[in-house]
């Protein structure tokens, strides 16, 4: 630590961070915004390497068992409007800014924060819904598949259907539907049973990954949003132009979470 | 974004994100409703995968472009993103390359 010759007393450096609203002069930009787009960089080629586990374990699965139809598409939909309707507000929040309207800032970044927890609302409905939901496999070789009603140690209770071939499960024919009706399996005629959680099949497997990872993005990006939202925004009458640089960055990492959604949606949901 | 917009600069383009988020809308109800819709040949799904990749890729090239702005960005970020595709474009050439059971690396 430096000490004053004088009184030998510490010396305190202040130094301030270059660049953060003046562009850099061989960049032409902001520090922050190279830096997060640096990090963004690094997050196409992590969501990419899941992707490209998603083909390989997808082209590599046998016939009859990769699952279609498994999750529950208006969810998915509406999630995926939700996230589209964030993308707009926190675009118009630095709009706002710029346009030294700092009421509507606020009131645009509210309505991302909501959206974001409506998002991550609906996906715990569909992850609980997936915990829910069981596999039996039974000692003479049938399949009953459905939500679970009850669970005792002497019965399992499921409302669904029974069947021999696991095929019926994974890829129902088009427009085809079974009736699902309560069906109780004694414990000793069970061989198997697990519900659709991670470690169900290679489908639930890189489910629960892409989209946790995707939730954790979510969480993430709506800390720093709920930051510069409530106690962070003070920064705005200090200094307003470093303040819109910092919702600019934000935002740039919103619109990659809504950017890895818009595939993720498709090939989980729809495909 | 380029860092010296002015607020008429802003305000003119608060229209294009508006007509943006409408597309996207669209879109995303065109990828439900081509998921529905059987395209090519019975018993393969090859062409309903390349229309609803088609129709993501046209969402993502919407936000990218207009909501984070890379159509009109610095030669600095194209740089870093030159990078990135040409990284994410070889890690997804080899792992199509390593599925065909033709290729060196599957001889024993």
């Amino acid at each position: 630590m430096l000490r004053s010759a004088l009184n030998n007393h510490p010396i305190k450096i202040f130094m301030e961070i270059p660049y953060t609203v003046k562009p850099r002069p061989d960049t032409g930009l902001y520090n922050a915004k190279v830096g997060i787009w640096l990090f963004l960089a690094s997050e196409v080629m992590l969501f990419g390497a899941l992707f490209s586990s998603y083909i390989l374990l997808r082209v590599g699965a046998a016939p009859g068992t990769w699952p279609h139809g498994l999750l529950n598409v208006p969810l998915g939909t509406i999630n995926t409007l939700v996230l589209i309707t964030s993308s707009i507000t926190v675009v118009m929040a630095w709009v706002s800014l710029k346009m030294n309207q700092f009421g509507k800032f606020r009131l645009y970044q509210a309505i991302t924060l909501l959206c974001a927890l409506a998002f991550l609302c609906i996906k715990s409905v569909e992850y609980h819904d997936k915990f829910m939901h069981y596999q039996i496999l039974k000692t003479d070789g049938t399949y009953v598949d459905g939500h679970l009603v009850e669970k005792t140690a002497d019965h399992v209770t499921l409302n669904g259907f029974e069947t021999k071939d696991l095929s019926e499960i994974n890829e129902p024919k088009h427009g085809e539907h079974h009736e699902h009706k309560p069906i109780t399996v004694p414990t000793a005629e069970i061989k198997k049973i697990g519900n659709y959680g991670p470690w169900h099949n290679t489908y639930t497997a890189i489910y629960f990954t892409l989209t946790g990872l995707h939730a954790l993005h979510v969480i993430g990006g709506a800390l720093v949003i709920g930051f510069l939202w409530g106690p962070g925004s003070k920064m705005w009458k200090t200094d307003p132009e470093r303040f819109t640089n910092r919702i600019e960055v934000s935002g740039l990492f919103w619109h990659f979470v809504d950017l890895v959604w818009i595939f993720l949606f498709p090939i989980l949901y729809l495909l | 974004m380029s860092d010296q917009h002015s607020d008429h600069d802003i305000s003119k383009h608060v229209r294009g994100y508006l007509i943006v988020f409408g597309a996207l809308i669209i879109g995303t109800v065109l990828t439900v409703w081509a998921s529905r819709i059987h395209f090519g040949a019975e018993g393969s799904n090859t062409a309903n995968i390349v229309v609803a990749l088609i129709i993501a890729c046209s969402k993502a090239f919407l936000v990218a472009g207009y909501f984070m702005h890379l159509i009109s960005e610095k030669k600095m970020i194209y740089s870093i993103l030159a990078f990135t595709v040409f990284f994410a474009t070889g890690l997804m050439y080899l792992t199509v390359w390593s599925m065909e059971p033709t290729n060196l690396i599957h001889f024993k």
